[in-house]
């Protein structure tokens, strides 16, 4: 691979490396790039990666497990591309993603990114565990095989493995259920949604599971699909279309959000607490969706509402994006952004750190643990705040 | 691993130090034109007690430290022409003190303009700094080292006359303090201690300046900048001293660029200004459009271009792209007023011989004591002879600014070669001993204000 085979070849260079990327809207804190946040070594910022990119494919520098490691810890949050100026700022995301679909293409990437790309081939799924196992978290609930419903329900699979997760997508089951929503599963038949493969650079595997992904909902009839995951309803929403997987796919808070403005939700039960909201990247920034759940969470009795400094498009990714809720290259240290984050969230005097993605529920539980704040910060899905409100057990 | 990689990893950490060549290449680069130089290793502290570690282990061996704060000076200043560590001094990002009734910041070297502007306008709305047109990442600490100036520069000056005092940490280790917080005071004054003013304009040669006392102003409720044009150039300085006469603007930038078209050939005034009330600002426009500029709106030589409120931060990063390129650099100077229309014609020649779209500006300097007249050349950092081409006319531009009878601000080598070729020798003589005294083993930022006789 030269530099003259690459997609962006003609673009790369014209990052100046002014450092907007780094920057929340308001310039508070120049750390609002996870990887920078966790590192603050230029060259784990978005401009430092491109130019590295740049310097790979021109053979300035030599690839190694150091330089796959600075772009894999791009979590693919978008920050940098909201906050570029400059006129070719929607391209400099793809500009990394390029690059380590060239990292895929040469097999030359890290060993944890190899052994996910490798799980989900395998079960269709980042964890490795069996197929068979996928529709276990919705045993003693009721919820029913994919027939015909309105909606499909998709998992994805942190909701389907993850033993944290799996809790929140009972409960938006549960939720749905209550409102009469016609819905099913598709249980162990359902795969990986391929957004985290294909942030990793893996285009082939990712097409590959577009394309399964879609036939399988066309063979089964669907027409309209609620995601529990911001990642699953980014891929569905904008790159199946590129899959003739043209349907009407919404994420849960969306449809939370209309339940309630139907009425289709008794949530007089309330939930007394001050809670934060933390925006996922995949529903903010990447979709633009940050008034949804500001209107589920306020809807509830007895909720305050606090904002974090960084909200909206300035909200500092939970560190899990691009895979690395699983590979993990920003973890294991106080600068980790879940850590950032949970402090943040905690400095607002909330009790509860509302999230609205499995990805942040796992990487802020776990947070929260490591900075030993348990007894002060709860972290729960919006989805579980709406079923207590809505007196489910 | 080699002893000295050893060493800093004890002081920072492990990682906050780098050899690797990942790190190296970055930190290697300047964003204008002056070529890479790669360093030995990068480290990233986060305190002043580790950077005098940092430091005394590089004055014990003799290695290059060459600090960075914002990297953004685009005069190659913090290039490791020598090699040795690159120090990125951004995690130092603490605004330590806002004092309200003596109008001052003290800041940690890493404080972005950024930063500290936001920190402001939530806590302190009724204070302001005098931010530079970088983009916010540059560094308060990095802006004074190289008197740097902003939007408030016409009433009050150069950043680096707003500093009450500093940290430093000297090239032997030692860490001192400037300033009247250097007698247990608080920082709210430089003066009148002895002066001591061996770091501002240093570039980082003579040491690390590790904290800043900055000086804050009023901030008004509104503020908003008003628009005004003449087509002759030799114009421009009237208009500039007789918009200081009114002391009514808080900032007075002129400028003329060849993009967009249809503005080419124009000069422009952007005039910012700023009011408690809608009384106060009516009476500030009625004196600087009607009363001062009125006579040129009326005879046709200028115009009005509108007033909008709110200051929005120049995007100048937009100026990399205009090649589609991803580089410019400029050649800042700073100019008696009264030179603006040399300058400018004699810029858009020498941008138009290297076939670079031109763009000049001049920022009014106190009562119009002086401008910082800048000349702007972009180029395409994927082609080399765009870069030389620019490279060419930056040189060019260093050697018009002597001419024309200015200095060169923050100059590159080439810039300060020509300025040392001009400087008193006695004067000369004086820095060599300075340098000396503080920086015996020649570590700081080595290159840069090197005396050679």
């Amino acid at each position: 691979m030269t530099l003259a085979d690459y997609k962006y070849a003609d673009t790369i260079h014209r990052c100046f490396r002014c450092g907007y990327c780094k920057f929340p809207v308001n310039w508070m804190d120049v750390n609002n790039c996870p990887a920078y946040a966790r590192f603050r070594m230029e060259t784990y910022s978005c401009g430092g990666r491109l130019w590295l990119t740049r310097a790979w494919l021109s053979g300035e520098i030599d690839w190694s497990d150091h330089l796959a490691e600075i772009l894999y810890s791009c979590t693919a949050c978008k920050n940098c591309e909201v906050k570029c100026p400059l006129r070719f700022n929607v391209d400099i995301l793809n500009m990394i993603i390029a690059a380590k679909s060239e990292m895929v293409e040469a097999g030359r990437i890290p060993s944890s990114v190899k052994k996910f790309l490798e799980n989900i081939q395998r079960q269709g799924n980042p964890y490795g565990h069996p197929r068979v196992k996928r529709g276990e978290w919705m045993e003693g609930t009721g919820i029913e095989p994919y027939q015909g419903h309105d909606f499909l329900y998709y998992v994805g699979c942190v909701g389907s493995y993850d033993t944290r997760a799996q809790e929140v997508a009972r409960a938006l089951g549960k939720v749905m259920q209550k409102a009469g929503v016609s819905f099913g599963v598709l249980g162990n038949d359902e795969n990986c949604d391929g957004n985290e493969v294909n942030k990793l650079g893996e285009e082939t595997l990712f097409e590959m599971l577009a394309e399964e992904n879609v036939a399988q909902f066309k063979k089964l009839g669907i027409q309209k699909v609620v995601t529990l995951s911001p990642h699953s309803y980014n891929a569905m929403k904008n790159d199946y279309p590129m899959f003739n997987g043209d349907f009407n796919v919404m994420h849960y808070i969306q449809l939370l959000d209309g339940l309630l403005g139907d009425d289709r939700l008794d949530i007089s039960g309330g939930y007394n607490a001050t809670v934060t909201y933390h925006d996922p990247c995949f529903l903010g920034r990447w979709n633009n969706e940050y008034e949804a759940p500001r209107n589920v969470l306020k809807a509830i009795p007895g909720i305050q509402l606090i904002e974090m400094e960084r909200n909206r498009d300035s909200t500092l990714c939970c560190g899990g994006g691009g895979g690395n809720f699983y590979i993990d290259l920003l973890g294991g240290s106080e600068r980790s952004p879940a850590r950032i984050r949970v402090r943040e969230a905690h400095a607002t005097g909330a009790g509860i750190l509302a999230v609205a993605c499995p990805n942040c529920l796992t990487m802020f539980e776990d947070a929260v643990k490591a900075e030993g704040l348990e007894e002060e910060l709860a972290v729960r899905d919006v989805s579980e705040i709406v079923a207590e409100a809505c007196g489910i057990k | 691993m080699d002893s000295i990689h050893q060493a800093l990893i004890e002081i920072v950490g492990e990682e906050q130090v780098s050899n690797r060549p990942e790190e190296l290449y970055i930190y290697s680069f300047d964003l204008g034109t002056t070529e890479p130089h790669r360093p030995d290793y990068a480290v990233a502290p986060r305190t002043t007690e580790e950077i005098q570690g940092i430091v005394k282990l590089a004055n014990k061996e003799k290695i290059p430290v060459v600090p960075l704060g914002g990297g953004l000076s685009l005069a190659g200043l913090a290039v490791p022409f020598k090699g040795g560590i690159a120090l990125d001094l951004k995690r130092m990002d603490s605004i330590i003190e806002v004092n309200e009734e003596a109008r001052y910041a003290v800041v940690e070297c890493g404080v972005s303009q950024g930063q500290l502007t936001t920190y402001l306008e939530r806590y302190y709305p009724h204070l302001t700094h005098s931010e530079p047109g970088a983009p916010p990442q540059a560094t308060i600490a990095g802006n004074v080292a190289i008197h740097g100036q902003g939007d408030l520069a016409h009433p009050y000056g150069f950043n680096s006359d707003m500093v009450n005092g500093l940290e430093v940490v000297l090239p032997t280790g030692e860490i001192c303090k400037f300033g009247s917080c250097s007698i247990g005071a608080s920082w709210f004054t430089q003066h009148p201690l002895p002066d001591l003013g061996l770091f501002l304009g240093w570039s980082g040669a003579t040491g690390i300046i590790t904290k800043v006392s900055l000086r804050l102003f009023p901030c008004k409720s509104i503020r908003g900048t008003g628009l005004f044009v003449v087509e002759n150039e030799e114009l421009v300085p009237e208009v500039m001293y007789k918009l200081s006469h009114t002391q009514m603007a808080e900032d007075i930038v002129a400028f003329s660029q060849a993009i967009p078209p249809f503005a080419s050939g124009l000069q422009h005034f952007s005039i910012n200004m700023a009011a408690d009330s809608e009384k106060e600002l009516e009476f500030k426009q009625e004196i600087i459009w009607d009363d001062t500029l009125g006579e040129y709106i009326r005879s046709g030589a200028g115009g009005f271009l509108g007033f909008v409120r709110g200051l929005q931060r120049p995007q100048v990063s937009k100026t990399s792209d205009w090649r589609k390129g991803g580089g410019f650099e400029y050649v800042g100077s700073i100019m008696p007023v009264k030179k603006y229309p040399e300058c400018y014609r004699r810029g858009r020649e020498i941008s138009e011989r290297h076939d670079i779209p031109y763009t000049v500006l001049g920022r009014c300097i106190g009562a119009a004591h002086s401008m910082m007249f800048s000349w702007t050349y972009a180029f395409n950092r994927a082609d080399p002879e765009t870069v030389k081409q620019a490279r060419e006319a930056l040189h060019e531009t260093d050697d018009l600014v002597l001419e024309l009878g200015g200095t060169i601000w923050k100059p590159g080598l080439y810039g300060q070669k020509l300025a040392m070729e001009r400087l008193d020798p006695n004067t000369l003589k004086l820095m060599k001993k300075v340098k000396q005294l503080l920086d015996p083993n020649g570590i700081m930022n080595p290159g840069n204000w090197e005396v050679s006789q």
